[in-house]
């Protein structure tokens, strides 16, 4: 009691407070990159190995003003967001339609579990026999990685949708429609966000091993494209700007579910103590 | 008045109990001869009750006597096996929309507000009743909260004006005051007596508590094993309480009857 009252009459401390807990996070990463800088100035990390971070910056600025990584990161981009898109979406119709239509549900559902087992990355030789090494290739493996998170986490939503609500909705004179979009599809977005934070972590992965065995663009073909002229530090900016597009993607989804999630307690509880 | 003939009889042989309401929303019920089972197990055996428009009829029983599933096929949440279920004159399967039922638990979306739990039909102008209803529910102030924030009174009164938004003809209740705390049972039995005397809505009460049927119903009846077996008026003026030594009294002899 008397430590906070005593913090919070001095705004000085508070503020200073917050600036430690907001620097807090970033601190070892910082502390490693002095410790690498230090390393390689003094020689005793070959370049050929790791390049200094100040190289990777010098990469950076380089690849910036020539374009070409604005270029390659918005032609990554678009591809994980063009398969996101049509595997999640196939994913999630497949969910709703076998959550919701038991027919439905014996056609389907053994034959998407029976493909669910597959390790995607497995048909990359068959995809590229397809698709050669064009978009459809990239778009398809990504479709297809983001598929079945969605698609088992739309299905087991819609089930667990608490049944005495729905009775609720009968009782109160809903449509079958207005009882989808109003009832069971709200029930069941906490389940399917998750599904959808899984399909973002399989995207990016399969992206940068399509990117890299068979692309003439993106940032996994600029890594490739760079170890063939021995550029270690484009590879390693390639490498850290697919960590910063992964955690860019994470933080927007984490941004979406406190919107539409905000209703959830753990939700709620969460903003109450950022806040 | 102490004299009680607590043998089942007909509507139309029996005293005048406690005076009608003004409101004129409520509509008649007639239940003709329903049986209904689940697998081997019969539950309502060819039940009959007929219930006045306007009146609050408590139906009290054990567990597994039958109460919900005769609420159930009022709310055309479920068909009887043979017998008919009439509400205004009309089967009950096409009355749904004069009909509204109140659960047990609350059964409020936690992914709405108050205003938009009650509001849950979305009919045109759903926003004005619904503010209205909030309103007389006694929780203007809390439209826009959310569900989880409220106590349990709180979310009873919100399935309440969620209930009667549509201004319903029949009220069917399945236990909502159980699981509350005495007092708040007893702030809840004034406002349902208090909007019931407004509108005249028609309402069925299934409880286990027999003092709470005496302190709300014009007539109480006990069911057993798919039958009733005990049918009796209360006449007693209004407003009751649940504490009056005469509620008392007549629910142990009900009680003795059972």
């Amino acid at each position: 009691m008397a430590v906070s009252a005593d913090t919070s009459r001095i705004p000085g401390r508070r503020i200073s407070l917050r600036l430690r807990k907001g620097l807090l996070p970033w601190l070892a990463p910082l502390v490693l990159a002095g410790l690498w800088q230090a390393a390689s100035s003094f020689g005793l990390l070959s370049t050929r190995v790791l390049p200094a971070p100040s190289a990777v910056v010098a990469a950076f600025v380089a690849a910036v003003e020539d374009g070409s990584l604005l270029n390659h990161t918005a032609i990554s981009a678009w591809r994980a967001l063009e398969g996101l898109v049509i595997g999640g979406g196939i994913g999630f119709l497949f969910g709703v339609l076998n959550a919701a239509w038991r027919p439905a549900e014996q056609l389907f559902d053994t034959s998407i579990q029976m493909l669910r087992n597959v390790p995607h990355l497995a048909i990359i030789p068959l995809v590229i026999l397809w698709f050669g090494i064009g978009e459809g290739a990239k778009i398809f493996l990504v479709a297809i990685g983001a598929l079945f998170p969605i698609y088992l986490n739309t299905y087991h939503g819609i089930r667990t949708v608490d049944p005495a609500l729905i009775e609720m909705g009968r009782v109160y004179g809903l449509s079958r429609r207005e009882l989808f979009w109003r009832v069971v599809l709200p029930g069941a977005l906490p389940s399917i966000l998750v599904g959808f934070r899984f399909s973002l972590g399989i995207v990016w992965l399969t992206l940068i091993v399509a990117e890299t065995i068979s692309a003439s663009s993106g940032i996994g073909y600029m890594t490739m494209n760079a170890r063939e002229f021995l550029q270690t530090d484009v590879v390693l900016l390639g490498i850290i700007i697919y960590a910063l597009l992964g955690k860019a993607a994470d933080s927007a989804t984490k941004a979406i579910e406190r919107r539409v999630l905000a209703w959830h307690p753990s939700f709620q509880e969460a903003r109450e103590v950022a806040a | 008045m102490t004299v009680l003939d607590l043998q089942a009889r007909r509507v139309n042989e029996r005293p005048r109990p406690a005076e009608l309401p003004a409101g004129e929303a409520g509509l008649a019920i007639r239940v003709g001869d329903v049986t209904k089972g689940y697998g081997a197990r019969t539950v309502l055996k060819s039940l009959s009750l007929e219930v006045e428009a306007r009146r609050i009829v408590a139906i009290v029983g054990r567990s597994g006597g039958g109460k919900s599933t005769l609420l159930r096929l009022l709310a055309g949440l479920e068909s009887p096996d043979s017998g008919t279920l009439a509400i205004g004159g009309e089967p009950a399967a096409r009355q749904q929309s004069h009909v509204r039922l109140m659960f047990q638990d609350a059964r409020l979306l936690p992914w709405q507000r108050v205003l938009g739990n009650v509001g849950i039909a979305r009919t045109p102008g759903w926003e004005r009743a619904a503010r209205e209803a909030i309103e007389h529910v006694g929780l203007s102030g809390h439209a826009a909260d959310w569900p989880r924030t409220l106590s349990g009174g709180q979310k009873q009164r919100v399935a309440l004006a969620r209930a009667l938004v549509s201004r319903p003809g029949v009220l069917l209740l399945d236990e909502p005051f159980g699981a509350l705390d005495a007092l708040t049972k007893r702030d809840m039995h004034q406002l349902l007596t208090r909007i019931w005397g407004e509108r005249g809505f028609t309402t069925v009460l299934i409880t286990h508590d027999v003092a709470e049927a005496i302190a709300l119903a014009d007539r109480v009846l006990v069911l057993r094993e798919g039958r009733f077996v005990v049918d009796v008026d209360v006449p007693l003026e209004r407003p009751r309480r649940i504490e009056d030594a005469r509620v008392g009294a007549l629910a142990a002899q009900i009680l003795r009857e059972v």
